[in-house]
């Protein structure tokens, strides 16, 4: 067990404005070895990232309207058109 | 998600030839896939749901008359959008409508923190989502409302990534801009639906 606490390496701000590189994976490895080290640190930062990811899961669930039945047959006539000429 | 986009990707491809020889029901199957996500698009540049649909009907035009144009390389998804994006911007702009720019906005993580970078008041824990989150109607309805309510370009990027499931580089070719660009831009806006989210949830 450490006695001395290690100082975190970046602040909570910092840890917040590098989170979308992070799950995107674009960040340089020290960079993102560092934010690691500061979510397994901070409790708040770990939320943050966690209520994200959960964002993003859910987003994946939103579902695109339906094309209605009148959009398709104006379309399927606009294909027809350009198709006879 | 990887496995089912590289499904879509070869029925895209496979539609791509089909489209080539005039096939209708292939038109009416790319239609059906990506008609409304077009309207969706268009509408973050102009005014009414009807110009939205003219947008995109007229992208179905330029798709149909262009498909000879049309290169592999680049996504039958991404090529559409991007058609869709360059033309609702020009009727956004004949509108006088303030059509959304790539401008990055001041932090608006800002006031979260104080001088030193602390947490002035830390994220509260939401409730556990650990479950299919599609089973829970009122929390899916919730973000869709609150991604509506983004500034133009974050709606359009948070809505591309999220939603539609596009990759940053997909992203960036459709709406011509940086990938940092991209990155600030759906880093603000995912930053903008979790505090829509925190007051919904928490009440703050």
């Amino acid at each position: 067990m450490r006695l001395i606490r290690r100082r975190p390496d970046i602040t909570c701000r910092q840890a917040v404005d590098l989170i979308t590189g992070y799950l995107d994976d674009v960040l340089p490895a020290d960079v993102r070895s560092r934010l690691e080290t500061h979510l397994a640190d901070c409790p708040h930062c770990a939320e943050y990232i966690a209520q994200i990811r959960a964002i993003i899961a859910i987003s994946g669930h939103v579902e695109t309207d339906e094309l209605t039945p009148r959009a398709r047959e104006t379309l399927v006539r606009l294909y027809r058109q350009t198709q006879g000429e | 998600m990887d496995g089912s986009r590289s499904e879509q990707a070869l029925a895209d491809q496979d539609l791509v030839s089909r489209l080539r020889t005039g096939d209708e029901d292939a038109f009416v199957a790319v239609v059906e896939r990506y008609h409304t996500q077009l309207v969706r698009l268009a509408s973050a540049f102009v005014s009414g749901s009807g110009s939205a649909e003219d947008v995109a009907q007229e992208t179905w035009l330029a798709r149909i008359t262009g498909i000879d144009r049309f290169e592999s390389r680049s996504s039958l998804r991404t090529w559409l959008f991007q058609i869709c994006v360059n033309r609702a911007r020009s009727v956004g702009e004949r509108e006088h409508r303030s059509v959304p720019v790539d401008h990055v906005e001041a932090s608006v993580d800002a006031e979260q923190f104080t001088p030193t970078g602390a947490w002035t008041s830390p994220p509260a824990p939401w409730p556990d989502w650990s479950g299919d989150p599609s089973d829970d109607a009122d929390l899916v309805a919730t973000i869709r409302m609150a991604i509506t309510r983004l500034p133009g370009m974050q709606r359009l990027v948070v809505t591309m990534r999220d939603l539609d499931g596009l990759t940053s580089g997909e992203v960036c070719q459709v709406l011509s801009i940086s990938e940092a660009n991209q990155r600030v831009l759906l880093h603000r806006g995912r930053g903008n639906v979790r505090a829509s989210i925190q007051r919904a949830v928490t009440g703050r």
